[in-house]
C-alpha cells in the first residue's frame, strides 16, 4: 500500500480545472517530485493533501486512512508536515517558537494545566525542545535561535520553515519549492538535507521543484503535470527526456501537435 | 551588552531570563506591597484604580496582543463579570468564592460568543463586538429585576475569610487584595504564553493558514483567546465595580472598551508589560487633563476634551509609535546597551513583500 494515494481527483475553481482526474501514489521513504510549467497545478496537489482545498471528485489516502474526512487542522496529526511556496512563518515570535509551533500536534497537557504551569506542562516543555534542539542542531540553525522572523534573510526562513515542519516529526514532508530563492551554496545544503531526511529520519519526502538540477539529484521519481493533467512519471532523467514534457515546457515545432504550441 | 549564554531548556522556560531580571521585578513587588506605607491615601486609592485597569487591560491585551483578535465589546464582559460577582455576594456566596467564579462565568459566555463571532474577521469582528457592547447597556435595563437597571445596585462589603476589605476604612487591604490578583492574573498570562496554547494564539495571530498546517485548530484557539480574555477582563470589571461601590447600566459604557484598546495600543501591544503602562495612562489623563484646564482656563471645562485627547493620543501612537511605550522603552534600553553602535535603521520594521494569497 502507498503511502499518500490520490485516486482519479478533479478540483475545480469555477471554470477553471486545477486538477483533472490526477492519480498518483507516493510509496513509503521516496523522494518523490512534482514539476510542471507555472499553473500546472503542482502547488495545487499539496494544498489538496492538507486539506485547503476539498476536491469535486476523487479520494485522497494516507497510510490507509480517509484524508477527505479530516478538517485542516486534523491533518498534521497523521504525521503530514508542510512548508509553503511563498514561506508563511510566524513574523513576531522567535526561531525557536516557530519551531515550537511544529510540536503542536505531540502536546498532552490540557489549558488547566497550562494555566498554573503544573509540573507535567514543565517535563513536557521540555521534551519539546529536546526535539527542536536536535532539528536546530540538524539545520545549523543555531546562530538565529532566539531571533525574530522578522530580521532574518531569506534564505534563513526557507531553512527554518523546512525546521518547523520537521520539528512535527512528519512521516510525510511536502516541500513547496524547497530551493526556490535560494543561492548555489544553500542549494546545495538543501541538497544534503533532503536527501539525509529520506536516509537518516527515514521521513518519505514529496516536492514540488523547479531547478531540475536539484530534482535530478535528491528524487527517486519524478511525475511532470502539465494543466493539472499527468504528462510523465518516472525516474528524472526519464521524464526530461519525455517528449510531452519537453512540449509543455518548451512548445513544439509544429502548432498541430498535442501539446498545441503551448508554452510555459 | 550582555550576551546571555545558554546552556538548559530551563532558560527558556522559566519565568525570568535572568537573576538580575528576577531581582528587579521582585524589587518592584516589594515596592508595590510596601506602597501603603508610603503614600496616603488618596494616591493609594488612585494607585488601586491604575492596578483594576491593568487587571482588565490584560484581558483584552491576551486577546489582542497575543491571538490578535479585536474586540470592542470588553465592557460588556466587565460588566458581566461585575454583576455576576456582586449578584453571587448578594446571594450570600462569599466574595472568596464569588470573585472566581464571576470570572469563569464571564469566561464562558466570552467563548461562546466567541463561536460565532470568530467568524468574522478585523473590522467586521470589531463591529459585531462594538454591537455586544451597546447591548449590553439594554440587557442590564431590561433585566432590571436582577440587576437594579439604572437604578443600579450597591456593592456589598467584602469579606475575605472574616476580613472586611473596604475602600475607605482600609484602603491598604483593598490595595493588596488587588495586587494579589494582578499577580496571580499575570502569572497565568505568563503560563499561557510559555505553552503550547500561547504559541498557538501567536499562530493564528501571525498566519492562520500555516497555523493549520501544523495542526492548530484556528477556530478553537480563538474560542479559547477570547474565553480567557473575557475572564480576566470580568474579573477586572468585578473588581471595579465594587471599587466604585456603585453600578448601573451606565457604569460600563462602549466609551470603556475604547478605553481599554487605547490602553493596550498604548502601552504596547503583545507586551504584559504594556497593560500596566497603559493603564498609568489611562487613570492619570483624566487628572493630568483637569489640572492642566485648570491651570490654563482658570477652572472653564471644555466639552469633550478628554474624549479628544484620548482619541488623538491613540491614533499617534498608532502612525509614529505602533509597538506602545513598552516597546519605546525597549528601543531606548537597546539603544543604551549598544551605545554607540546603534543604528537608526535597526528597529525599521521590515515589510514582507511574499505572503501566500488567501487560500480560501
Amino acid at each position: 500500500m502507498s503511502l499518500l494515494q490520490l485516486s482519479d481527483v478533479t478540483l475545480k475553481f469555477g471554470g477553471l480545472t486545477a486538477v483533472a482526474g490526477l492519480s498518483l501514489a507516493v510509496e513509503e521513504g521516496e523522494v518523490f517530485a512534482l514539476v510542471g510549467p507555472n499553473g500546472a497545478g503542482k502547488s495545487t496537489v499539496f494544498n489538496l493533501v492538507s486539506r485547503f482545498y476539498t476536491p469535486a471528485s476523487g479520494r485522497i489516502t494516507f497510510a490507509g486512512q480517509d484524508l477527505l474526512r479530516l478538517a485542516p487542522h486534523d491533518v498534521p496529526a497523521l504525521g503530514i508536515a508542510r512548508t509553503f511556496q511563498n514561506i508563511e512563518l510566524f513574523q513576531q515570535s522567535t526561531v525557536l517558537q516557530n519551531l515550537l509551533v511544529g510540536r503542536h500536534r505531540h502536546r498532552r497537557t490540557t489549558l488547566a494545566e497550562q494555566l498554573f504551569h503544573l509540573p507535567s506542562v514543565r517535563g513536557e516543555e521540555r521534551e519539546h525542545r529536546h526535539a527542536v534542539e536536535e532539528v536546530i542542531d540538524f539545520l545549523d540553525l543555531q546562530p538565529y535561535r532566539d531571533a525574530r522572523i522578522a530580521g532574518l534573510p531569506y534564505g534563513v526562513r526557507k531553512v527554518v520553515e523546512l525546521g518547523r515542519a520537521l520539528a512535527s516529526k512528519p512521516r510525510l514532508l511536502l516541500l513547496d519549492e524547497p530551493a526556490s530563492g535560494l543561492s548555489v551554496e544553500e542549494t546545495q545544503n538543501m541538497r544534503w538535507w533532503i536527501a539525509d531526511i529520506r536516509r537518516h529520519m527515514g521521513i518519505t519526502v514529496m516536492m514540488v521543484e523547479h531547478d531540475m538540477g536539484l530534482v535530478g539529484k535528491v528524487s527517486d521519481r519524478v511525475l511532470a503535470l502539465a494543466d493539472g493533467r499527468r504528462l510523465a512519471e518516472g525516474t528524472p532523467a526519464e521524464v526530461q527526456a519525455h517528449p510531452a514534457v519537453i512540449a509543455a515546457y518548451l512548445g513544439t515545432a509544429a502548432p498541430s501537435k498535442a501539446a498545441g504550441g503551448r508554452v510555459a | 551588552m550582555r550576551f546571555q549564554f545558554k546552556t538548559s531548556y530551563e532558560q527558556d522556560i522559566r519565568l525570568f531570563e535572568d537573576r538580575r531580571q528576577a531581582a528587579r521585578y521582585a524589587l518592584l513587588l516589594a515596592l508595590a506591597v510596601a506602597l501603603p506605607f508610603l503614600i496616603d491615601d488618596y494616591f493609594l486609592g488612585e494607585a488601586t484604580n491604575v492596578l483594576i485597569w491593568a487587571i482588565a487591560g490584560l484581558g483584552l491585551m491576551l486577546l489582542t496582543g497575543q491571538a490578535g483578535q479585536v474586540s470592542l465589546g470588553h465592557s460588556a464582559f466587565m460588566a458581566l463579570g461585575c454583576y455576576a460577582c456582586v449578584l453571587m455576594m448578594n446571594a450570600g456566596v462569599s466574595f472568596v468564592l464569588a470573585f472566581p467564579l464571576a470570572g469563569i462565568v464571564t469566561g464562558l459566555a466570552g467563548a461562546l460568543i466567541a463561536i460565532p463571532a470568530m467568524k468574522l474577521h478585523g473590522v467586521y469582528l470589531a463591529i459585531a463586538t462594538l454591537a455586544l457592547a451597546i447591548l449590553a447597556d439594554d440587557i442590564i435595563v431590561l433585566t432590571a429585576p436582577w440587576t437594579g437597571g439604572v437604578a443600579g445596585l450597591y456593592a456589598p462589603p467584602i469579606d475575605i475569610l472574616g476580613v472586611t476589605v473596604d475602600r475607605w476604612s482600609t484602603p491598604d487591604l483593598y490595595w493588596w487584595m488587588v495586587l494579589a490578583v494582578a499577580v496571580l492574573v499575570t502569572l497565568a498570562y505568563v503560563n499561557i504564553l510559555r505553552s503550547a496554547t500561547g504559541r498557538a494564539f501567536a499562530a493564528v495571530r501571525d498566519s492562520e493558514i500555516s497555523a493549520q498546517a501544523m495542526g492548530v485548530n484556528v477556530a478553537r484557539t480563538k474560542t479559547i483567546a477570547f474565553g480567557l480574555s473575557c475572564a480576566i477582563t470580568g474579573l477586572g470589571g468585578a473588581l471595579m465595580g465594587l471599587f466604585a461601590g456603585a453600578f448601573n447600566n451606565e457604569t460600563f459604557t462602549f466609551l470603556i472598551s475604547i478605553q481599554l484598546v487605547m490602553m493596550i495600543v498604548v502601552g504596547g501591544l503583545g507586551f504584559i508589560q504594556g497593560a500596566f503602562l497603559g493603564a498609568v495612562v489611562i487613570a492619570f489623563l483624566p487628572q493630568a487633563l483637569s489640572l492642566a484646564t485648570d491651570a490654563l482656563g482658570r477652572g472653564v471645562a471644555i466639552p469633550g476634551l478628554e474624549a479628544g485627547v484620548f482619541g488623538a493620543l491613540l491614533i499617534a501612537f498608532v502612525l509614529f509609535e505602533p509597538t506602545g511605550l513598552w516597546g519605546r522603552w525597549l528601543k531606548i534600553k537597546t539603544w543604551l546597551e549598544l551605545f554607540p553602535f546603534a543604528r537608526r535603521d535597526m528597529f525599521r520594521r521590515q515589510r514582507s513583500y511574499l505572503k501566500t494569497e488567501r487560500l480560501r
